[in-house]
């Protein structure tokens, strides 16, 4: 130790000794204050949307989730129709994201030469990038007269003439546009960490099949899905969650009409958008009680999806994450 | 070659079809995959270009129905809130990332991570309603703190963890070194940890900055909106997302055409970020959400 | 020169049969059947020149060991046997390789194919953990359009006692492969390539992540196999060379880095009568 003041060496270690127990302790406690108000958000996020929406809940009882009568002018406040809605247009999007997802994650892995494949990687990541209400302006004016003037028809000339729920008349906004813009904004999700879990397959499982004599393919089934699975199920539920939590694009595509869709062209709601639809223009306390309400169901919902998402990711990668930005 | 009979030669074609018919279906997938980001960037500019005017950025808007007019309150807003957002929320994330990488490698760093992870998944919009519950219900005012602070809680986990990621990233050596000169642990992180990982945070802070920067639902029942440019923070305040929120769902065709261009700047800006982040972390950081 | 030519004729026409090697006759060591003909073989990965321009011929149901220092370029050589050494990035090859007269190089050659018959045993134990030990030995099967749960019952349990695990692990068939110790792994390992019943098992360091006792094993189980496949090993231990090869082949990277064949003889006379300086400075331990 280079301390040569005049009072000695001696004298100067006790000193740096006393005085760093305490400036160490104060650091600890000052990070460890900012890690606690983490617990903090999350605490009070629960507590406010409880003891704001406390009448609403206390009021509608159980009647409040499984109602699909959602009419405040009368006072009747189902909000099932908000939660069927949610889970139709997430688990959809969740559906058709994880395929494509999942293809294009082995596809970059397995596949394509990494001077392709990390262009595609990074265009694929910026979609996550791209604000949700410009999705909701794209969807409008662009993916919803598509939709209405290419893909409606295919649908109702095909499936729909089989099954009553894929007829009707295509419009702008509805079901359909709503499960398409979710997928397209869940795909990244579920792509980049289905990319994560592929890539950390060991390479001797892929020289064990491939030895045995398999093709390509032969050897993503055998020995890299079934590896890597547990893994893409976790990023597939952070995309369920990111898909359910969706407000603004949703909002403006979804058709905003308070009934259970009977048509996959017909217009409902979700959960966050008849939150961002009505809230503002809220009748009353006793409405604004029931959006709150709906607020609460639908955080415990990402929370309860988030929480089973993360262990099995958590699991797979047994906490050793490549650096990411969730 | 090497095939003895009909039945396995049958078997390998099979085998042969069905692993280039995949192997094209995955191909097919990544490209599909690519091409709503290629769709939106052009579409974007197609109806974004024309309305994107020197009278958008430096005029308020004109009273509804009246075509022109800018949407300065909108940008004067977005910038006061995320520049407020990250002045509330990247200390307390910068000391989250520090606990957890300095003190959290046991089991209450992993319940905390965990913590940190599920906040980065709460829904923006019962993020906002929680700030409405927590400020703007009890002094009955929408105002652009209300806002900056549901920003901040979107802003803190993302930059948390990956404070958390780069300082663990420096080498331990670096560390020992300081330690072994005398230097007390809150003055080798400070000194030493904390700038060797600064570039890693500050792409991280950036990262974040461009996701807080594109919310609208957090804002929707905070800061409200404004028709005028203001820079109180205790009165509602305009914001870039949210004004193309309700130009995309309104009645007028100019406020469509400005929606788009509104888009075209956000997204440019998003871009231009994360364009820097690559060239500056390369591709240890990437944009996930 | 003449009476060793190989028994078996390449389909190639004109090719010199004459060793290239500079340790002399080096390619030819016998005059019984053929299984390999390893003809001229050249190994890159990406820019980096691993092997060069290397031939052997690999006597049917016999030991053949590669030998030499780390980063002699063995491990590739044996990975360009089936072409396992082309599934790494940048990786590729040149030259030939005949099986029973078949060149696995030629264009039309399919490697799911060349690797039905020439089965690969890595370094580490790599058995798949998702299945359990009987579908382990399973795996490859199916590749061989083989359905009949009797059938592959039948080649499990006849894989697995050729491996010498039967023994071991028959009441736990259903118990998932990892389950298992490292020697017994990797004598899992052994019967899933033993399995699709190739006629070449190659083994790339088999023994280096196994502790003694597990080596023995392994190395008694690979003097068993030899009666029924061609087995060639690449080893960085000389003894285990010794002790169950019938041929070695020494490599050796020269000051360019490029792994090449250095002497290739029957073992006993690579052990105790070496003709090239080089492999008798590394087997009387003087380097490498």
């Amino acid at each position: 130790m280079a301390v040569t003041k005049a009072d000695g060496p001696r004298a100067a270690r006790t000193v740096i000794t006393g005085g760093r127990h305490i400036a160490d302790t104060l650091f600890g406690g000052i990070t460890g204050g900012a890690a606690a108000v983490v617990l903090l958000i999350i605490i009070g996020l629960f507590y406010q949307l409880i003891y704001r929406s406390w009448s609403s809940i206390v009021d509608n009882g159980l009647g409040f989730i499984f109602g699909t009568v959602w009419n405040p002018s009368q006072g009747m406040y189902g909000a099932g129709v908000f939660i069927v809605g949610t889970a139709i247009t997430s688990v959809s999007a969740l559906i058709l994201a994880t395929i494509v997802a999942v293809l294009v994650a082995l596809y970059l892995v397995e596949i394509a030469p990494s001077w392709l494949a990390r262009p595609i990687g990074y265009m694929v990541e910026l979609l996550a990038a791209i604000p949700s209400v410009v999705y909701g302006l794209w969807g409008i004016y662009v993916l919803g007269p598509f939709l209405v003037n290419v893909v409606g028809p295919v649908i109702t000339n095909t499936l729909g003439l089989v099954i009553p729920f894929f007829s009707g008349t295509p419009r702008v906004t509805g079901l359909l546009p709503a499960i398409v813009v979710l997928t397209i904004m869940i795909v990244p999700t579920i792509m980049a960490i289905s990319r994560d879990v592929i890539g950390a397959v060991p390479g001797s499982q892929r020289e064990g099949i491939l030895a045995l004599g398999a093709t390509r393919w032969e050897m993503i089934q055998i020995a890299v899905i079934p590896y890597a699975r547990s893994g893409v199920i976790g990023g597939a539920i952070l995309g369920l969650a990111r898909a359910v939590g969706e407000t603004l694009a949703v909002t403006l595509v979804i058709g905003n009409r308070a009934a259970i869709a009977d048509s996959i062209f017909a217009p409902t709601y979700t959960m966050a958008s008849v939150i961002a639809n009505q809230f503002q223009e809220a009748d009353g306390p006793t409405h604004r009680a029931a959006l709150l309400e709906v607020a609460l169901v639908l955080l415990v919902m990402t929370f309860l999806i988030n929480v089973v998402a993360r262990l099995l990711v958590w699991r797979v990668t047994n906490g050793q994450r490549a650096v990411v930005v969730e | 070659m090497m095939l003895t009979n009909a039945a396995s030669q049958a078997r390998f074609q099979r085998r042969k079809f069905v692993d280039r018919g995949m192997t094209a279906v995955m191909a097919l997938a990544a490209l599909l995959a690519v091409i709503p980001l290629v769709l939106i960037v052009f579409h974007l500019l197609v109806n974004g270009l024309g309305s994107l005017t020197p009278a958008l950025l430096i005029e308020d808007p004109n009273s509804p129905g009246r075509a022109g007019g800018g949407v300065r309150n909108a940008i004067t807003g977005s910038v006061v809130m995320v520049g407020l957002a990250l002045a509330i929320g990247a200390p307390v994330a910068i000391g989250c990332g520090v606990f957890l990488a300095e003190y959290g490698q046991n089991r209450l760093g992993t319940v905390l991570r965990f913590l940190v992870d599920v906040l980065a998944g709460m829904p923006s919009i019962t993020i906002g309603l929680f700030m409405y519950a927590l400020i703007v219900l009890p002094n009955k005012q929408f105002m652009a703190i209300a806002g900056a602070l549901a920003l901040a809680i979107i802003l803190l986990p993302i930059v948390a963890r990956i404070t958390e990621e780069m300082l663990l990233l420096v080498p331990r050596s670096l560390r020992e070194a300081a330690y072994a000169l005398g230097a007390p642990r809150w003055k080798t992180v400070l000194t030493i940890v904390l700038p060797t990982a600064l570039p890693g945070i500050v792409t991280g802070l950036m990262l974040a900055l461009s996701r807080i920067a594109g919310e609208a639902a957090p804002l929707l029942f905070t800061s409200l909106g404004n028709q005028f440019t203001s820079t109180d923070l205790l009165r509602p305040i305009d914001a870039l997302p949210s004004r193309i929120y309700s130009y995309a769902s309104g009645p007028f065709d100019y406020w469509h055409e400005q929606a788009w261009a509104m888009s075209l700047l956000l997204v440019l800006f998003i871009l231009l970020v994360s364009l820097a982040v690559r060239a500056i972390a390369g591709s240890k950081v990437t944009v996930r959400q | 020169m003449s009476d060793r030519v190989p028994t078996m004729q390449p389909h190639g026409e004109g090719l010199d049969l004459r060793p290239r090697t500079n340790g002399g006759d080096a390619r030819s060591v016998t005059d019984k059947r053929l299984a390999l003909r390893v003809d001229h073989i050249s190994a890159w990965y990406g820019k980096k020149h691993a092997v060069g321009d290397v031939s052997l011929d690999i006597e049917a149901n016999s030991v053949t060991a590669l030998i030499g220092p780390s980063g002699c370029g063995k491990s590739t050589l044996i990975r360009t046997f089936n072409r396992m050494h082309e599934v790494a990035t940048g990786a590729r090859a040149e030259g030939h390789v005949y099986l029973e007269g078949e060149d696995i190089y030629a264009p039309g050659a399919d490697p799911t194919l060349v690797r039905q018959r020439i089965g690969m045993v890595f370094q580490k134990p790599n058995p798949f953990p998702t299945m359990s030990i009987a579908e382990n030995v399973a795996a490859g099967l199916r590749f061989m359009g083989i359905r009949s749960r009797s059938e592959i019952d039948g080649r499990v349990e006849h894989a697995l006692k050729a491996a010498a695990l039967w023994d071991e692990v028959k009441d736990d068939l259903k118990k998932p492969g990892m389950a298992l110790s490292g020697g017994q792994q990797q004598r899992l390992c052994i019967a899933r390539t033993i399995a699709v019943e190739p006629e070449v098992v190659l083994m790339d360091e088999p023994c280096s992540a196994l502790d003694p006792v597990a080596t023995l094993k392994v190395e008694d189980l690979m003097r068993t196999l030899a009666k029924d496949f061609t087995l060639v090993i690449v080893t960085h231990n000389m003894q285990q060379a010794a002790r169950v090869s019938d041929h070695t082949a020494f490599m050796l990277a020269g000051d360019d880095g490029v792994g090449r064949l250095v002497e290739y003889a029957p073992t006993e006379e690579i052990f105790t009568n070496p003709k090239d300086e080089r492999t008798e400075a590394y087997i009387t331990g003087r380097f490498g």
